[in-house]
């Protein structure tokens, strides 16, 4: 195995929580100087090794203690107890521009920053102009970083913090800032490191930088690792954790129009059913709803709707589709929803099913996200659905056509970069 | 705490090729070649955890001086940001300070002393670089918060660079002394010139402890920006600055309180700024053919000894101070 660039021991940090907090020679007197506070364990007994080389992610929901995490490896906060070893040298990008002072130039703050992470003077110097066009600020650069936008603010942070050239980089989730080139910039910044072997830990909620940069990925809730996975398998293991998989609210009682007809049961089979918990992107689905009726309903049609992990509608069928329509005999039945193929990719979704009246408006049932199903990308695309994709190339000379790599050559003509992260 | 480093591991890499390949089975797109280079053979292990050692605190002091210049040099370019006369004030201020002072001892309370003004700079010099450092140095921490909250880097050259500013300022000011001394024509004594350096030393390593004990303690405690206010007030007024020491030393001597003679050069201050006294005003002064002694007459040898025992205070002082910093720092980042 290679050697681990990061090791964190049995390491745990506990916050103090104060319901009333004494910072004044008064109150601390008059409370004989003990403070009452609720101790709360941040983070709880980590253990990981991050080895050389590899672009290791951490996911986790707010508050899971994955960024308390990045703050221990980087010497900000001091753990409780256990112990941390980094090998080389160490660069945190906690937050683009933190250790700016407002009333000083951006020139200022280039070595002022730059030398907080670890630059020598004699570097800065020599990357200074570099660090200015990467910033794009070179009009700007004698002003108070005061006056400049925010853009303009997280840019300059951005353009420091990549000169610095650590063995280790740690990236807290700052790095979706600037415009699409900008972003593109960034991203070949990473990438660079990347193919430059250096170690790099990025903390995110955001599945797509997981899936897209890292090697592996640990899962945080809690101040506790979830698990240490390859990316597919973690972000399985975040969206799980972050959903609370089983707790979705399914409407209780009867049917709505008079109680004659009710959805039971509702499941999903897909073409991994048996083998795995998970489908597959382009699998099939078989979602079957139970059904109990008091009488009959021969007008009855069909729906269902499919829900991402916020609840947001990502299909419905059509109400009206004659391919819906089903009728219901005194006693019931089950009908079933086909979907040959599965376009989405990752995530958790949930599964609404209903029957409502052909001819009025009564709905006879409603069952609102009562199922769920997950899908799981093997692949790298990113984003909400696999669209299908052909690429073609036409030679502008000779008019010939042929086929071209999906994945291009050079890795900074990036096709897929994904329009909300720079990853 | 801080990031330490330590020798490289014995139990070092073989420097074997195979490398990077580290959980190697997902290549970035488009990554070029299949190996990620291991870069270094031999890096050294940075260890973070609970407690820092002593050594290891000072070992990363020296380490970051770079960043200490870069400190100190925007501590004082934010301390005359958008004001007119920018540094000038560094001279202007402690001038109209030893003006007042010069007014009312001069010609309020009468004193015999001849170039008075020279004797009071003398000692004003001392005090306005602790008393500078001390003053910023306690909201230092809590005016950086960001910095504190977000980078890692050892947080005592923080209050430390407070005193880098002070220098600055001091130095701007020994500028305006040598002026003075050439106007009023005043010849020091420069036999204890030489002792200058020793007492600059101790000067700035004494109030590098106060500054950093300060400005940790803040952070927990906010009164004591405002406490320190007063303290110093209260500590000016018992170092021998605007007043001759033989106007008390004797006083003591007389009421049997030799043991408070003792308590009152116990003060650091006290033997740095009589050392300044000594070196540029002089022992005293010869009015009417009346020699009048304003130091208490120890001798070069005595000065000696007693910057020595202020050295040894100070650094006492100093790594006490780092120790409280040290145990303090573990919490910054929540409490600020």
């Amino acid at each position: 195995m290679t050697q681990a660039a990061i090791e964190v021991d049995n390491l745990s940090k506990q916050f103090r929580l104060y319901n009333e907090k004494y910072t004044s020679l008064k109150e601390r007197v008059v409370h004989g100087g003990r403070m009452p506070f609720v101790p709360f364990w941040a983070l709880s007994d980590v253990n990981v090794d991050i080895r050389e080389g590899e672009t290791f992610g951490v996911l986790g929901r707010n508050g899971s203690g994955k960024s308390t995490l990045l703050k221990c490896i980087a010497g900000i906060l001091k753990p409780t107890s256990g112990e941390i070893r980094v090998r080389g040298s160490l660069a945190a990008m906690l937050e683009l521009g933190a250790g700016f002072q407002q009333e000083l130039s951006g020139r200022d703050n280039i070595y002022l920053n730059g030398t907080l992470l670890g630059l020598s003077h004699a570097e800065i110097e020599r990357r200074f102009d570099e660090i200015v066009a990467f910033a794009e600020l070179e009009q700007f650069i004698d002003n108070q970083v005061k006056y400049y936008s925010s853009g303009m603010y997280v840019r300059l942070g951005f353009a420091v913090a990549v000169n610095v050239e650590p063995d280790v980089l740690l990236v807290d989730e700052v790095l979706a800032v600037g415009d699409a080139a900008f972003q593109r910039k960034c991203l070949d910044h990473v990438k660079r490191f990347q193919r430059e072997g250096r170690t790099i830990v990025v903390v995110t909620h955001a599945t797509d930088t997981i899936r897209q940069n890292c090697d592996r990925s640990m899962v945080m809730n809690h101040g506790r690792v979830i698990t240490i996975d390859e990316p597919g398998e973690a972000i399985r293991a975040f969206l799980a954790d972050l959903l609370g998989i089983g707790t979705l609210p399914g409407s209780e009682g009867g049917g709505i129009a008079g109680n004659v007809f009710s959805i039971g049961t509702v499941r999903c089979e897909h073409g991994g059913s048996g083998s795995r918990p998970h489908l597959y992107s382009g699998e099939s689905l078989t979602v079957v709803a139970d059904l109990e009726s008091l009488g009959s309903v021969p007008d009855g049609m069909a729906t269902i709707a499919i829900h991402d992990d916020k609840g947001e509608v990502v299909f419905a069928s059509d109400p009206d589709d004659p391919a819906c329509r089903v009728e219901v005999p005194l006693g019931g039945g089950t009908v079933r929803f086909d979907f040959p193929e599965v376009p989405l990719l990752d995530g958790t979704y949930s599964v609404s099913v209903g029957v409502r009246s052909l001819t009025d408006t009564a709905i006879f049932d409603w069952k609102d996200q009562v199922a769920t199903f997950e899908v799981v990308n093997p692949n790298r695309t990113t984003g909400r659905v696999r669209l299908p994709l052909d690429v073609s190339f036409r030679h502008r000379a000779t008019g010939m056509t042929g086929e071209v790599p999906v994945v291009p050559a050079i890795p900074s003509g990036d096709a897929d970069v994904p329009r909300d992260s720079i990853w | 705490m801080s990031l330490s480093t330590t020798e490289p591991s014995s139990t070092g890499p073989d420097g074997s090729s195979a490398t990077g390949a580290a959980g190697g089975d997902r290549e970035p797109p488009g990554g070029q070649g299949p190996a990620r280079a291991r870069r270094h053979g031999d890096l050294p292990i940075h260890v973070v955890n609970g407690n820092i050692r002593m050594g290891r605190r000072l070992k990363d002091l020296w380490t970051h001086r770079e960043l200490l210049v870069l400190l100190t040099r925007s501590q004082l370019k934010m301390k005359y940001k958008d004001s007119i006369l920018g540094y000038v004030w560094s001279m202007l201020n402690p001038m109209l300070v030893l003006s007042i002072y010069y007014v009312i001892f001069k010609y309020i309370s009468k004193n015999p002393t001849p170039d008075f003004a020279i004797w009071l700079f003398a000692g004003l010099l001392v005090w306005n670089l602790f008393n500078n450092a001390a003053m910023t140095a306690t909201t230092v921490v809590v005016g950086n918060a960001g910095i504190v909250k977000k980078v890692a880097f050892p947080r005592e050259l923080l209050a430390i660079a407070t005193v880098g500013v002070a220098l600055v300022l001091f130095l701007i000011q020994v500028g305006v002394l040598i002026v003075a001394l050439a106007a009023f024509q005043h010849t020091p004594a420069y036999l204890y010139m030489t002792l200058l350096p020793f007492a600059m030393i101790d000067l700035i390593i004494f109030t590098s402890a106060v500054c950093i004990f300060l400005s940790a303690v803040n952070v927990y405690l906010r009164d004591t920006q405002h406490l320190t206010e007063v303290l110093l007030m209260a500590w000016f007024w018992s170092v021998p600055i605007v007043y001759e020491w033989s106007t008390v030393g004797p006083k003591f001597a007389k009421h049997g309180l030799t043991w408070l003679k003792y308590l009152y050069v116990m003060d650091p201050i006290t033997p740095i700024a009589m050392t300044f006294q000594r070196a540029i005003y002089g022992n005293g002064y010869v009015l009417n053919g009346v020699h009048t002694t304003l130091l208490p007459d120890i001798g070069f040898v005595g000065y000696v000894l007693a910057l020595t025992a202020v050295l040894v205070a100070s650094v006492a002082l100093f790594l006490l101070a780092l120790v409280v910093f040290g145990r303090l720092e573990g919490n910054f980042a929540e409490e600020l």
